[in-house]
């Protein structure tokens, strides 16, 4: 299960102004590498794709491999004109997605 | 043996501060012989020629461009205590204009049992070429950088990194 996304970006910027968005969410990240204490392989289960998009346009995406680390963490550099949502999805190897909103307001 | 253990502690001298450094000596001195080790061991194996996995994702992402270096910094801790959770920041220098961004940017650990580690697609709306993650590093390698242009380049970037416990499980 993908769970508690944590998203830090401002709440304000300045027009055309670059600013850092950090996300953050909770995921063991298998790898299908590891066994259990009866040593049977755990299957593989990750975060395998995530996308970032501004009203309605892509910013930022990735598909993810097996090497990221669990609890995903991204960050990215963004630019904005004007006022808007930013929506960040996660996807899952089983198809189930997470997805958050924010708002960011330009200020003069 | 000891100065090799006393560097080892003063790199991590930030980890203990917080306390999140591994407590034990017997640990410590167990990881340090890893150190020496693998120091002694990446001399030999820099060619990326004996390393088919890595080398055929290089070739498919390159599709027969030869790549120019310079344009890509790889932020990777020289030594990576803990391979569970390596921070890794790439930047590449672009104008990320409409006319001129980057596109693709593929992430490679050179000896990890998949050399993929990601692929990250950069837009202009980025502003700058410019992120960040954690991953996973199972022995001491090279991370390779390639990155694709809005103008048909290919960039390349590579950094070697040690990695004192491997972390890709099993």
């Amino acid at each position: 299960m993908i769970e508690k996304p944590r998203i830090k970006l401002p709440k304000e910027t300045k027009r055309a102004e670059i600013f850092q968005i950090k996300t953050l969410v909770s995921h063991p990240m298998e790898n299908g590498l590891r066994r259990d204490k009866d040593g049977a392989m755990i299957p593989r289960k990750i975060i395998n794709s995530f996308t970032c998009e501004f009203n309605g346009r892509p910013v930022f995406s990735c598909d993810l491999d097996t090497a990221v680390a669990a609890n995903p963490y991204l960050e990215f550099a963004a630019r904005i004109e004007q006022s808007g949502t930013f929506r960040f999805t996660w996807r899952d190897d089983d198809g189930s997605t997470i997805t958050a909103d924010e708002t960011v307001t330009v200020v003069p | 043996m000891k100065r090799n253990i006393a560097l080892w502690r003063r790199s991590n001298a930030g980890a203990r501060a917080s306390g999140t450094a591994n407590p034990t000596t017997r640990r410590e001195v167990l990881a340090s012989s890893f150190m020496i080790a693998t120091i002694a061991l990446v001399g030999q194996r820099s060619a990326l020629a004996d390393l088919p996995a890595a080398t055929a994702e290089v070739e498919k992402f390159s599709m027969g461009r030869k790549a120019v270096p310079g344009r890509i910094t790889i932020g990777l801790p020289e030594i990576a205590e803990n391979g569970n959770s390596v921070p890794l920041a790439v930047v590449v220098d672009s104008p990320m204009t409409p006319e001129d961004h980057v596109t693709e940017v593929l992430l490679i650990a050179d000896r990890n049992p998949r050399p993929v580690i990601a692929t990250f697609r950069f837009t202009p709306m980025m502003g700058r070429a410019q992120a960040s993650t954690r991953i996973r590093l199972a022995a001491t390698q090279n991370v390779i950088v390639l990155a694709n242009t809005s103008v048909g380049g290919l960039l390349i970037g590579q950094r070697p990194v040690k990695v004192t416990i491997g972390g890709c499980g099993g």
